[in-house]
């Protein structure tokens, strides 16, 4: 229920007091009231939740998070690639697993 | 970068669980409070991928789930009204009411309809003047500022015919008593981002200090989880319990104050019933003294009904992280999502039906993943 998604914000049209963007999420475009997000602008990312959007994607926040991600995950590579070093710096291989993509409903296959 | 399938990088996922397996040491218990949050769990399977012993338990974030039967009945009820239009989201269509379910309401002739966002009743309102037109609206924080657009709009354009029966909850207040409880076995919280990104950070800080227990605010992609799940165990093993914030790149300190000044214009807190959980103190949203008008129950009279919970169905257990949905003997058998007997099952977002749509049944899974407390 909580469920939101990021997309793109095109363009903010005023329809009769209410401000409406037009937002893509990937291949769609939706129509998403801006009440709750007035400031949102063009070629913002924004968080839609049930048709409304309720905040900006903080692009700058995101990019640190992910680099700095990407960097411990180097680094755990490289102390993985010097097992001498000791046994508090190996880490564990991760189990094989050819499933980490989402598993389909019953039935079904993705 | 889209913000969403960065996030569901296998490589990035794995240098993450390559990070948690090289510093927990011991077998901690964590609970995700979101059902989003245990949806990509379970999608996933993350809870499988955890170091030996760590366990996942799935909190009470599912609206719907918590959502007591007797609120159900109302809307069935006002439903099967004559002259009237019944306009709510499709998770709320399916699930059983004491006899019924909204669905078969339509099916003998009610009107009923599936809106993807409250707004449209306002439009549905406008188009059918001379018809009720009742916007049945469940949710936590992130929904209810939505919810209450429909009350504010509505009295700002004089709609006469547009009403809320709604059943809007608060997560701390439930997330507090769950920690109180003697029962309790989690050491450390995933909080909803998208409750915090409306409602900001502060309920959480107050909490971590409180119980001193790790908090961290989490996303809903993979990577977001697995990110908290190692910010977890990091402050365990260093004995930390503080709040912080994984999903830094939607959820700020202050959350969005503008939906938040319209949701405490429209509603005010009051006590709720959860499902599962019984009465909450301070847990729940009704309509403001300046909004009461709208308010569906009173409009139409259905304060007084009252109905028993279900008996078969363990969803208390299962919403309190005391039991799995395998420990219950119904479970994917007189239990599904085509026949559920409550609430966790019909719900996208509730944790029976995760486990049933993703194989964690009839042994497919290999392995039984249920470790649970002992009340059961």
């Amino acid at each position: 229920m909580c469920l939101s998604v990021p997309g793109k914000l095109l363009e903010r049209n005023d329809v009769g007091g209410v401000l409406v963007g037009k937002v893509q999420f990937g291949g769609i475009v939706r129509e998403v009231c801006l009440d709750l997000l007035p400031e949102a602008k063009a070629g913002e990312y924004l968080l839609v939740h049930v048709g409304y959007a309720i905040s900006l994607v903080d692009e700058e926040e995101a990019r640190k998070s992910y680099e700095y991600m990407e960097l411990a995950g180097m680094l755990e590579g490289e102390l993985t690639a010097f097992p001498d070093d000791g046994p508090a710096l190996v880490v564990e291989a991760s189990p094989p697993r050819d499933d980490f993509a989402p598993r389909g409903p019953r039935g079904e296959s993705q | 970068m889209k913000y969403l399938d960065e996030y569901r990088d296998e490589k990035l996922f794995r240098s993450q669980l390559a990070r948690l397996k090289s510093i927990a040491t011991r077998p901690w218990v964590l609970m995700e409070v979101c059902g989003g949050q245990t949806h990509t769990l379970v999608r996933y399977g993350i809870d499988e991928l955890l170091p030996a012993g760590m366990e996942m338990v799935h909190g009470p974030g599912c609206p719907v789930c918590v959502t007591p039967v007797e609120i159900i009945d109302k809307a069935i009820a006002l439903a099967g009204r004559p002259n009237t239009i019944l306009v709510s989201y499709g998770d709320m269509m399916r699930v059983p009411g004491s006899e019924s379910d909204l669905l078969q309401v339509k099916a003998l002739g009610g009107d009923v309809r599936m809106v993807y966002s409250p707004t449209e009743s306002v439009r549905i309102a406008l188009e059918n003047p001379n018809r009720e037109v009742v916007f049945f609206g469940v949710g936590f924080e992130t929904t209810a500022p939505a919810n209450a657009m429909v009350a504010w709009q509505a009295r700002r354009q004089g709609i006469k015919n547009l009403s809320l029966l709604s059943s809007h909850v608060l997560v701390p207040p439930a997330v507090e008593m769950l920690l109180s409880s003697p029962h309790n076995r989690v050491q450390g919280l995933i909080a909803p981002g998208h409750v915090c990104t409306i409602m900001g950070t502060g309920a959480y800080e107050t909490l971590a200090a409180k119980y001193k227990v790790p908090i961290v605010i989490g996303g809903f992609e993979p990577v977001d989880l697995m990110e908290a799940i190692v910010m977890l165990a990091a402050q365990l093993e260093e004995g930390r319990s503080e709040m912080e914030n994984q999903y830094r790149r939607n959820v700020r300190e202050d959350g969005n104050r503008r939906a938040r000044e319209l949701l405490f214009e429209v509603y005010e807190v009051c006590d709720r019933k959860w499902r599962g959980l019984g009465e909450v103190a301070a847990s729940g949203l009704r309509l403001s003294a300046e909004y009461r008008e709208f308010d569906a129950e009173l409009r139409f009279g259905l304060e007084d009904i009252s109905v028993d919970e279900p008996a078969e169905c363990i969803s208390a257990m299962i919403l309190q992280g005391l039991a799995k949905p395998k420990q219950c003997s119904a479970f994917g058998t007189r239990c599904t999502p085509e026949s559920p007997l409550g609430a966790p099952m019909v719900s996208s977002e509730g944790t029976c039906a995760a486990y049933y749509l993703y194989r964690r049944h009839s042994g497919e899974m290999g392995e039984d993943l249920c470790v649970a407390g002992e009340a059961v």
